[in-house]
Order: structure tokens, then sequence, then C-alpha cells
């Protein structure tokens, strides 16, 4: 028995190793696939060594074999059928479903301790069976320690949060709820109000683990609590939460980790956890906004700032496809800034099209990537990897400002926020001090977007009113293939 | 005792998690996330022996709950692992 724990407990440390080095692949494009894989080997070990505990596992064999058969189905027909633009919608409902698991595991764990501890019969039961992981140490000290309900709270709390926050950002990156910024005070209540009930029932579980009932209400009011926290937070700013969301489910985990006693679960979890953070921390710099600000739906306070008709008004030069071809004949470096209108549109595709076009007949083109472009970290560049352009062509946006004087014609396809001036150049602005691709200080400009309406950030963009500014509107894909073929024509 | 070995293994992962992934290139920013969300649905381990363990002398409730956590946790492993090997696989065949 005492070899059997050591040795459990030694390819528990091996799939621990096997997680470092995964994320660590996963951190160079040569070594990501292989990042990945070693993951998932871990992943299999770290199950396999849980399985082969077969006293243990034997006596609800059903439930745990039922449980992976349908996860597995359900998940892998999820990630093979579920479309390349939909990404960031299935990373948020696969981190909610992994934040419900912990929150589960905790709840059924509680159930478990209470009632264990509650009952000298099943004790003395489990001593005798030999029971091992979690028990033992419950046992062993002759009773529950108080640090594993704290973290059963902890668990319950971030897991449930992960779930219901994940399903909604699920919810507004499909549109199935409005996208803008909410900025309604019942709103932070309400989050605020339900994490703090949260609490206190974390508190009662605590003090009294035999309330089992509880951990339910501590559950219910943190998914209450998920709810709310996600509720005010714009489409603009998703990159943010899913990051963060992807650093909660981790941290979840890792509560989980400490509730059964499992060091495989606090490794993976923590490795996760502070992955997540520097992404969202990445994020909320590439917009030059604070994680609180975000996070409560702040927008910097606007003085009354110019209205779309005074920026705008007599200044708009529209173009026609045709002219935009004909303007791209004698340019020598191209320059694509796609936006979240590229994605809407799906127009990837059509875009490397041009690109190659364009560079058939012998002129440079490049991408530039804004770091929050789109809906998720990196959304961007995924599209366009799925639309097989070449990595070394997408060039970050501290990369593109440095050559943006020598491009001759920059296209800017459905992005907007990240390309107004007014972030580098007005100081009153909302936006003042966020980051963006200096594309105004290109040649000249072309404009793709379907009206002047304005982005997430809500103001008009001068960028659209200036000299070198040309607009073009449409939907992305459609305008994009009318430049292509009059590009094609004109040969 | 065992609690405090514990703390100590989670901030020092904590630490090796911050360490690594410092410089990561924006290109991969989305299959990082989803790979990390694939591994943090470790929580399948909790969910295992919670079902596994569940016929003590209880009701079939924890087991179902046992079941439940299973399903979603595999969901999360399988379905993190495909997608993210889905997503790596178009960053791998365009070379020039």
């Amino acid at each position: 028995m005492e070899f059997l724990l050591d040795s459990r407990n030694i390819l528990y440390l091996i799939a621990a190793i096997l997680f470092i080095r995964g994320i660590q692949g996963l951190t160079h494009p040569r070594t990501a696939v292989r990042g990945n894989l070693l993951g998932l080997a871990g992943m299999l070990m770290a199950m396999a060594v849980t399985l082969l505990d077969w006293d243990m596992m034997m006596p609800g064999w059903y439930w745990w074999v039922g449980g992976i058969v349908v996860g597995t189905v359900v998940g892998y027909l999820a990630a093979k059928l579920v479309k390349m633009t939909m990404m960031p919608e299935l990373v948020a409902l696969f981190n909610g479903s992994g934040g419900l698991a912990s929150m589960l595991v905790a709840g059924a764990f509680f159930h478990k301790l209470s009632g264990d501890a509650a009952d000298p019969a099943i004790i003395a039961q489990a001593v005798e069976q030999g029971i091992s992981t979690m028990d033992m140490a419950v046992i062993k000290d002759g009773g529950t320690p108080l640090q594993t309900y704290i973290a059963t709270a902890l668990s319950g709390i971030i897991g449930a949060v992960t779930f219901t926050g994940s399903l909604f950002a699920f919810l507004k990156l499909r549109e199935l709820i409005s996208g803008r910024p909410k900025t309604n005070p019942l709103l932070k209540l309400g989050n605020g109000g339900f994490l703090l009930l949260a609490c206190i029932f974390g508190v009662v579980l605590v003090v009294w683990p035999e309330q089992t009932w509880a951990y339910w209400a501590l559950a219910i009011c943190a998914l209450a609590c998920g709810v709310f926290f996600v509720m005010p937070i714009g489409g603009a700013d998703m990159p943010v939460v899913i990051s963060l969301l992807n650093s909660y489910s981790g941290l979840a985990a890792c509560a989980t980790g400490f509730v059964i006693n499992n060091t495989v679960l606090i490794v993976a979890g923590s490795l996760v956890g502070a992955s997540g953070l520097i992404l969202t921390k990445i994020m909320c710099v590439a917009m030059n906004r604070s994680l609180f600000n975000v996070l409560f739906g702040v927008m910097a306070v606007v003085e009354e700032g110019p209205s779309a008709d005074e920026v705008y008004a007599g200044k708009i030069k529209t173009t026609s496809p045709e002219e935009v071809a004909m303007i791209l004949e004698g340019a020598q470096r191209v320059c694509i800034v796609p936006g979240y209108g590229m994605a809407v549109s799906q127009a990837q595709h059509v875009v490397r099209d041009l690109g190659n076009f364009l560079e058939s007949r012998g002129t440079k083109v490049t991408y530039g990537i804004h770091p929050v472009a789109g809906r998720m970290p990196g959304h961007m560049n995924v599209l366009l990897a799925e639309a097989d352009v070449p990595y070394d062509m997408l060039h970050e946006m501290d990369e593109v400002n440095r050559y943006i004087e020598q491009v001759d014609v920059c296209i800017v396809l459905g992005a907007n926020d990240v390309v107004n001036p007014d972030g580098r150049t007005n100081p009153k602005s909302p936006i003042a001090g966020m980051p963006i691709i200096d594309v105004d200080k290109a040649n000249t400009v072309v404009v793709i977007k379907r009206s002047l309406s304005p982005g997430f950030a809500g103001i008009p963009n001068p960028l659209f009113a200036m000299d070198n500014t040309l607009m073009m509107f449409g939907d992305g894909k459609k305008a994009m293939l009318e430049l292509l073929e009059s590009l094609k024509e004109a040969e | 005792m065992l609690f405090t070995l514990y703390l100590t293994i989670f901030a020092l992962a904590i630490f090796i998690g911050f360490e690594i992934i410092t410089k990561v290139p924006p290109t991969l920013h989305t299959p990082l996330m989803s790979g990390a969300n694939a591994i943090s649905g470790i929580t399948i381990v909790g969910a295992l022996i919670v079902a596994g363990a569940s016929s003590m002398g209880e009701s079939p409730f924890v087991g179902f709950l046992g079941f439940l956590a299973v399903t979603f946790a595999m969901i999360n492993v399988v379905g993190g692992f495909a997608v993210t090997h889905r997503m790596l696989a178009m960053f791998q065949k365009k070379k020039r």
C-alpha cells in the first residue's frame, strides 16, 4: 500500500512536468504542436494513474465510464465540426465547462467529506477498505482540516464564476445578447452583492460543514455573480475577459487540488492561472486600460467630444473598387490592417487571394496586426493562418509603425478603434493613450467598412475624414472580392 | 503540515508559470490560451475520484455529480486539446 501511494505520486509528478514542458512548447511556433501533444500526454497519464487505483475506482465505475464517453464525444465533435471563425466562442465554452467541472467536484467532495465525517461507521469502513488519497489525510488527522473546507468554498466560487462568466462571454461573442458595454450601477451592485453572499455562505460551510445546503447556496450566488461580472463588459474588451476567465478556470482546478489533496491539480491549475493572468495583462496594456476599468465597464470620462457630423461633414471621400485597383497598380508597398470586420464577413480567404495577387505582381504586402483586434487574443492571427497566410507576413503593431510612412497604400479592413489617430494625438479622447497602428501616416489609406458607424469605443474616427483617406463602403468580403476582380481586369 | 507543503508547491508553480509565459509571440496567443485551457481540465482527476468512490454508503446523488463533473471536465480536455491541435496544424502548413 505504501509503495502504491508513492508510485502514484511519482507518476503524477511526471504528468506535472509534462504540463510544464507542454506550455513551454506553446510559446514558440516551431515547438507548439509538440507542446500541445506533451500536454495531452500529461493529461492521459494523470487520468491513467488515477484509474489504476482500481479499488477506489471500482464502486462507481459506471458513473465515470459514462462521463468519459459522453464528454469525449461532445468535446471531440465540437472541436472538429465548429467553423474556425467561431473559435473565440468555442474556447469560451470549453473554458466554462472546466469551471463547472471544478465546481461540481468540490461540491461532490464536500458531500462526501461532511457525510463521512459525521458518520464514524463509514470512516471505520473506509479505513478497513484502505480507501486512499484524500480520505487518508482526513482520517489520519481525525477529521477534515479547516483549510479543506476553505478550499472547497474557493473552488466552488471560482468554478461557478468561470462557468457563467464564460457562458455569457459566449453569448456576447455570438451577439445573442448585446455586446455594448453597460454602465448601469445595478449591474455592479449585483456583481458585488452576489459575491458577498457567496462568501457568506462560504463562511457558513467552513464553520458548520454538516450544512451541505450551504455549498449549493454558495454555488448559486457565485453563478449569478459570474453573470453580473460579464454583463457590463463591452465586446471590444472580450480579449481581456476571455484571458481572465481562462486564468480563473486554472485557479478553480488549483483550489480543487487543495480540496482533494492532489499535487497534479495544484501544479497544472496554477500554471494555467499564471498564464491567463499574463495574457490578461498583455491585453490590458494593448488597450491602455487598467484591469479595473475593463472589469467594471468604465470608459474614461468623456468631455463632450465632437459629434460624428462635425468630424465627418463634407470631408469624407468615397471610392470605388476600380479606383482603388488603379491606386494599387502604382503601389510598391501595401499593408493590410484587419479588424473584427474581417472576422464578421469571413473575408480572410479573399484577403489572402488579394495579397497573393499583389505579391505576384511584385508589390510587397504585409499584414499589420493590432494585439486586441478581434474578440480574443491573437484572433486575427488565427483567421489569417486558416487562410494560409505565412506568419512571417504578419507584423506586430510596433513593427508596422516603424515602416508605415514608407507604405504606399494601407488597406484597413473592418478595423476602427485600433486605427483611430485620436489615441495618439487627442489627449481628451476616451481612447487617449491607447497604442494604435498609425495607418494615417501611410501615403494613402483605403478604409473598407460597412458604414461610418462608430466602433466599440463609441466615438467618431478622424481617420475617415483625413485627406489621404478613401472610404470604400460595403461588406468586407464583397468589397475585397470586387477589388480583386477590378485588379484582375486591369491586367 | 501537508497543507503547507501544497502551498509551497502552489507558490512555486505560479512562479514557473510566470517565468515560462512572459514572452509569448502574439501569433500564438490563441493556441496558448486554448492549450492552457485544455490543461485546466486536469480537474478531471478529481472528477474521476468522486465518481469512482461514489457508492460508498451514500446516495446516488454524489455519483451523479461525479458523472456530470467527469462529462464536463472531459469536454474541456478533449475539446481543448483537439481544437488547439487544429489551430496549430494551420500555423504549421504555411511555411513559405
